[in-house]
């Protein structure tokens, strides 16, 4: 195959890698764009191996040929097993995961090129400005491996979900980096002693670590989108230092969706990106009571059983369910179906309200109730879905507890004011499930908890769920 | 026009540059459209295009010119390639899972 046949199939696969994000605009035709995006993938990989056999005169190509089958082979079986076995909830940790592994990937790209092009001094393409990218591949992929491993780590539950700081903690992360950047200059100026691209390795593994680290387990959705960026543009990075122009588009491509949701995750909880990576948010000082938010002066709660509440179910004439990840932490999607179906088959109107952070990456929880087989048509995002509580007979607010605090918008204090939440205390009846009258994440109390209008049904989310499904058959 | 595609050609680094510039715009334009229902295989999806740089561990891994920088490569088509086939299955998974009300079809939405 020549080479500029090989350019005209990489520049279908670009095509195929936007045609095939283009068509994600709708759920109806985005399974037929994820092919699309595969078949991009497939030829250009297959372009590119294609190359080489024409070239491969040379024996030890394709002794190295057979090694890229072998290996591919392996890791598509780890790939596969990983992508059917995960379940749904842990689907944050797994694109964490596969992020760690693309940042990983980059920087061994770079450094195996820089490798090579150092046992030919001089040769064409590591001159010029290739040394410095090729350090700064090294660079945002390395921390792309430590901060995804972290993220991943703590989503999974494996280390301490609390931020981990220390005093200084800015200043050791700036140094990290201002050291990173002056041996990317060493190395562009110094550019056949390939030590100086290995010095920015440690130093920028550990940034990753220390960085992410630093970040609540809460905002950790945040910080795997960014992450995403970043190992776009890796990606980016390592095809300039390999003279190859689809890693270039395709991973310019993903960093701007990164980016882009990563924008979204911090509007959601109206928050900077910069307050989400320094502020450490929900340490254990703003955190305040931690189990018990009931700490302050005695308030009531109104407390029923699950036959009230599906009296008022199925008396209503709509209502809105807010799940929150409570939710899919008692695994009661499917349930919460069933209870939408039997209220549906009354002729009640039930839609869902999905707050943008309501899982744990952007829209987490979309897919956790499309899983349980709930149409997404009756799934509506927060700007969509906020006009209809005034109408609604019942917000149901299961699992989820900072999304629904009336004091993001009133109460100038409270650590979340500002936060766009969903209006469920302009509903006639609230009924909150929850498993005990702790605080969210934010570590603030909810005033609509002590509403007048509010029916609370403590417990698990699943058990409270089923009895009301019994309760509203049974009527 | 002619001053500047010349300037691009002598300039591999600035025609890169354009190259990424113009890619992120599009990108851009692009996802933006993408509603909040489908953020999560969004992600995947994205993060699966970003295994292309599987095809720059192909090309290090194919180069001889030293043993540890064709390791080096390999260990790169590993991780990637996890990344491509993981992303793109669990993307596909997802994506199945996402179905229109039969009901309200007919039933003209709420």
């Amino acid at each position: 195959m020549s080479l500029s046949l090989v350019g005209f199939v990489y520049i279908l696969s670009i095509v195929a890698f936007i045609l095939g994000l283009k068509r994600l605009a709708s759920p109806k035709t985005a399974p037929a764009g994820n092919l699309i995006g595969a078949f991009g993938m497939g030829l250009a990989v297959l372009a590119t191996i294609v190359t080489w056999s024409s070239h491969g005169v040379d024996v030890s190509v394709r002794h190295n040929l057979v090694w890229i089958f072998v290996v591919m082979a392996l890791a598509s079986a780890v790939g596969w097993v990983l992508a059917k076995k995960i379940e749904m909830t842990a689907m944050p940790q797994l694109v964490a995961a596969f992020n760690a592994f693309g940042g990983l990937a980059s920087a061994f790209v770079a450094l195996g090129e820089v490798t090579h092009a150092q046992a030919h001094p001089g040769i064409e393409h590591i001159t010029g400005s290739v040394p410095a990218v090729a350090a700064l591949s090294v660079i945002i992929g390395a921390i792309t491996f430590t901060g995804s491993f972290v993220a991943f780590a703590k989503l999974q539950g494996m280390i301490n979900t609390a931020p981990v700081t220390f005093p200084g903690i800015r200043w050791v992360n700036g140094a990290l980096l201002l050291v990173s950047l002056v041996l990317t200059v060493v190395f562009a100026t110094n550019m056949d002693n390939q030590g100086w691209v290995w010095a920015v390795l440690p130093f920028a593994l550990v940034l990753g670590w220390t960085a992410t680290n630093a970040i609540g387990g809460a905002d950790m959705p945040v910080v795997v989108a960014l992450l995403n960026s970043f190992s776009g543009i890796a990606a980016s990075a390592a095809g300039y230092v390999t003279d190859n122009e689809p890693l270039v588009v395709a991973g310019a491509l993903v960093g701007a969706s990164g980016i882009i949701l990563t924008a979204i995750m911090c509007r959601g909880m109206n928050r900077t990106l910069a307050h989400v990576l320094f502020a450490a948010f929900g340490t254990a000082d703003s955190a305040g009571g931690g189990g018990s938010g009931a700490g302050g002066p005695a308030r009531t709660v109104r407390n029923f059983t699950p036959e009230d509440g599906a009296i008022l179910l199925a008396n209503a004439r709509s209502v809105i369910v807010v799940p929150g990840y409570g939710l899919a932490v008692a695994q009661a999607q499917h349930n919460v179906r069933e209870l939408a179906d039997l209220l549906i088959a009354k002729g009640v109107d039930v839609k869902y309200a999905i707050h943008p952070v309501a899982g744990r990456m952007p829209g987490h929880m979309n897919v956790l109730l499309a899983e349980a087989n709930v149409p997404y048509d009756q799934l509506l995002d927060l700007d969509q879905v906020n006009p209809y509580f005034e109408t609604a007979d019942v917000a149901l607010v299961i699992g989820a507890n900072d999304v629904v605090n009336p004091s993001a918008r009133s109460d100038p204090s409270s650590p979340i004011y500002g936060m766009p939440i969903l209006d469920a205390d302009k509903a006639r009846n609230v009924i909150i499930l929850k498993r005990s009258l702790g605080t969210g994440f934010a570590g603030t109390d909810n005033e609509l908890f002590f509403d007048p209008k509010t029916m609370m049904l403590f417990g698990d989310a699943k058990k409270t769920v089923l009895a009301l499904v019994s309760e509203v058959k049974a009527l | 026009m002619i001053l500047h595609l010349a300037l691009l050609s002598q300039s591999p680094a600035l025609l890169y540059l354009f190259i990424f510039v113009l890619a992120a715009f599009i990108g851009f334009e692009v996802i933006t459209k993408v509603p909040a229902t489908l953020h999560t295989p969004l992600m995947s999806g994205s993060n699966a295009i970003s295994g292309i740089v599987l095809v720059g561990a192909i090309l290090v891994a194919g180069q001889d010119e030293t043993t540890f920088g064709t390791l080096l490569g390999l260990l790169g088509v590993f991780f990637a390639t996890i990344n491509v086939v993981g992303g793109f299955v669990v993307t596909d998974r997802m994506l199945r899972m996402f179905k229109k009300d039969k009901r309200s079809e007919k039933g003209g939405g709420a």
